[in-house]
């Protein structure tokens, strides 16, 4: 199935300025080739295991990519290489054409536009969740900004749309301490969308989740693709066929298998990682 | 938005005025302007235990804003008070001029160790405005220093705490030195004059004391609004989970540096004010212990609630000034004890049970 192409003003702006070259924008991203994430031949170790063993994956602009694979094939550990927060010992990590993650901070690769959800939901418990949306929305993050930062109806409006999307608006002023974990979960993806990042990562959405529930994170899902380029790491099987349109496999730190839900499903090797044939 | 213990209630805020209205207008017009057999006058020893008191509920305010709203456990703010003083000591000690002990050009302690000169870093301490301005840079700096290097490698929690309570005995330990320069352990004392002002009169001892008061209001006020603000709620989300903090885009260090600064400059004040009044600087100041009861007054107040520490300050601390008269070889078992119950059944100190008392009684109305 055909992903739509995203339209990228920028690219096409310098394009007809110099032809097929175009200006770098340090700290814009730059998709202009149609890739949103490029990672080639990253291996991290852990005290000599390999938890990532020269993995190379790219995920299009506006695509939503499944990453599944069994317990320890190092899927947390490639969106904590693409986040900043583990280091690779080799390889290279690129965020469109330009931005190269392994020499950004966790809050510069967040600023450039990718947002992670975590396995375990962690939204600030004491906050009440409008406040959670309000932390995570993208505007001026300095010290000084954050001093004098007010509330503007567009701001407000904003996350009104995001509580409503996320079915919250009648728990605005609960502390998210007190929402179901379900809830949380939604709660964590409002605080990923209110940043507008061009790549989402997300870290076993709906583990915890009502079958409702599921199902309305599933259609959630289709409905930023397009919008957002997603990257979901999900073990429900169930989840994986409601969404996926590419599915990737990794299996001992690299790429075991990729292309669609079917063709990964009938893969020889695959079953054999599975079912341990 | 929410979470209301944040902004204080409206009998918060008239207890707060009526209060003001007492301690900075209605006393001090009782000791000045009252004859001293009355029944009503108010005593200079009132008035500086008053004024002496303000000053460690600053200090507990300042550690409210680190311990309580950014989850940092600082055992060495003892440090930031005592540079405060001394800076503001260097200031006073160069305000006795010549009517010292020795009659000499420099302070007593420098004709002691023999010293014909002052010291490069005396140099300037004789205006009043070079040594506000050492008041706030001396703690301000070396916050800022020690908090980049901690903040940057992600120091937290109890190592943390210990370095900070290091911190303060190396610094204890160096101005207990003589040749360090600031009167070794016997620090700054027999201060004269402020400004011109003979420092014993009655009406400098107001003016100080009127001063600390608005200062302590003015940091409260300030404390409520960096609280309440955006900022604010950054720093608190920092304390309860930083990484989800930092994966919002947020960088914790500048967060946690502003505060740590702020908190320590605050401390600086407050000591700046403490010396003229209580009339004596010295390393004790910065010994761990001092650095600790600070916690204490903090966690007996309770935590994130700007209000709940100063209250803190002044119970325990006038607590000490009874157990320190009547029973001066209990008051340490009685400090550790209120420790103990605070922490085992008062987590969120005088303040939550406070809420938790009204919520009940509101309860058994309804």
């Amino acid at each position: 199935m055909n992903i739509p192409a995203i339209e990228n003003n920028q690219a096409q702006d310098s394009g007809t300025l110099t032809g097929l070259a175009h200006f770098v924008q340090p700290g814009e991203l730059d998709t202009s080739h149609g890739t949103v994430l490029y990672l080639e031949d990253v291996t991290v170790s852990f005290d000599g295991f390999r938890a990532l063993n020269q993995l190379s994956l790219t995920i299009d602009n506006g695509e939503l990519r499944c990453i599944i694979g069994p317990n320890g094939a190092g899927k947390t550990t490639m969106m904590d290489v693409i986040t900043g927060k583990t280091r690779a010992d080799s390889g290279t990590a690129f965020f469109g054409q330009t931005m190269d993650l392994t020499k950004m901070n966790e809050a510069k690769i967040v600023q450039s536009g990718i947002g992670r959800k975590f396995q375990k939901p962690t939204v600030f418990e004491h906050h009440s969740v409008f406040e959670n949306l309000e932390l995570a929305m993208q505007a001026d993050r300095g010290v000084w900004a954050t001093l004098f930062a007010r509330l503007d109806s567009e701001a407000r409006d904003r996350i009104a749309d995001t509580l409503k999307l996320i079915r919250l608006q009648d728990s605005a002023d609960r502390p998210a301490g007190l929402l179901s974990h379900g809830q949380k979960q939604w709660l964590e993806i409002g605080m990923l969308l209110m940043q507008r990042p061009k790549l989402l990562l997300l870290d076993e959405p709906v583990a915890g989740m009502t079958d409702e529930e599921t199902d309305r994170t599933a259609e959630l899902f289709l409905s930023l693709a397009g919008k957002h380029s997603l990257m979901v790491v999900e073990h429900d099987m169930a989840f994986v066929a409601q969404i996926a349109k590419k599915v990737t496999v990794l299996h001992e730190g690299s790429v075991l298998a990729e292309g669609s839900l079917d063709q990964v499903k009938n893969n020889e090797r695959v079953i054999e990682v599975y079912l341990g044939r | 938005m929410t979470t209301s213990y944040r902004y204080f209630s409206k009998s918060v805020w008239l207890a707060m005025g009526v209060l003001a209205v007492g301690l900075l207008i209605v006393l001090p017009i009782l000791h000045l302007g009252v004859d001293k057999h009355s029944s009503m006058y108010v005593s200079s020893y009132a008035i500086t235990l008053i004024g002496k008191i303000m000053c460690y509920a600053i200090v507990a305010l300042a550690m409210d804003l680190v311990w309580g709203y950014a989850g940092i456990l600082s055992l060495g703010h003892g440090v930031f008070f005592a540079l405060g003083g001394y800076a503001f000591g260097m200031y006073l000690m160069r305000g006795i001029g010549q009517d010292g002990v020795y009659h000499a050009s420099v302070p007593d302690f420098m004709v002691f160790l023999d010293w014909k000169t002052l010291p490069w870093f005396w140099q300037g301490t004789e205006h009043f405005a070079y040594s506000l301005l050492l008041v706030i840079l001396v703690p301000g700096l070396l916050a800022l220093m020690f908090g980049f290097f901690a903040f940057r490698s992600r120091i937290k929690g109890v190592y943390l705490s210990i370095i900070t309570q290091a911190l303060t005995f190396a610094a204890m330990l160096l101005f207990f030195r003589n040749e360090t320069g600031f009167g070794g352990n016997n620090g700054f004392t027999d201060f004269k004059r402020v400004l011109g002002y003979s420092i014993t009169a009655p009406e400098t001892r107001v003016a100080i004391y009127m001063l600390t008061g608005l200062v302590l209001l003015g940091a409260l006020l300030l404390g409520r609004y960096i609280v309440t603000s955006k900022y604010g709620r950054v720093l608190a989300a920092i304390r309860d989970a930083e990484s989800r903090v930092m994966f919002c885009g947020y960088n914790p260090v500048s967060y946690k540096l502003f505060i740590w600064t702020l908190s320590a400059v605050l401390c600086g004040i407050a000591g700046a004010l403490y010396v003229p009044q209580v009339g004596i600087i010295n390393p004790s100041e910065m010994a761990p212990a001092n650095s600790i009861e600070i916690a204490i007054w903090t966690a007996v107040g309770g935590r994130a609630t700007l209000i709940g520490p100063i209250l803190g300050a002044v119970l325990v601390n006038a607590a000490k000034s009874y157990f320190t008269v009547s029973f001066p070889n209990y008051w340490l078992f009685f400090l550790g004890a209120i420790f103990i119950v605070v922490t085992l059944y008062l987590p969120h100190g005088l303040m939550g049970l406070l809420s938790a008392l009204r919520r009940k009684l509101s309860g058994a109305w309804k």
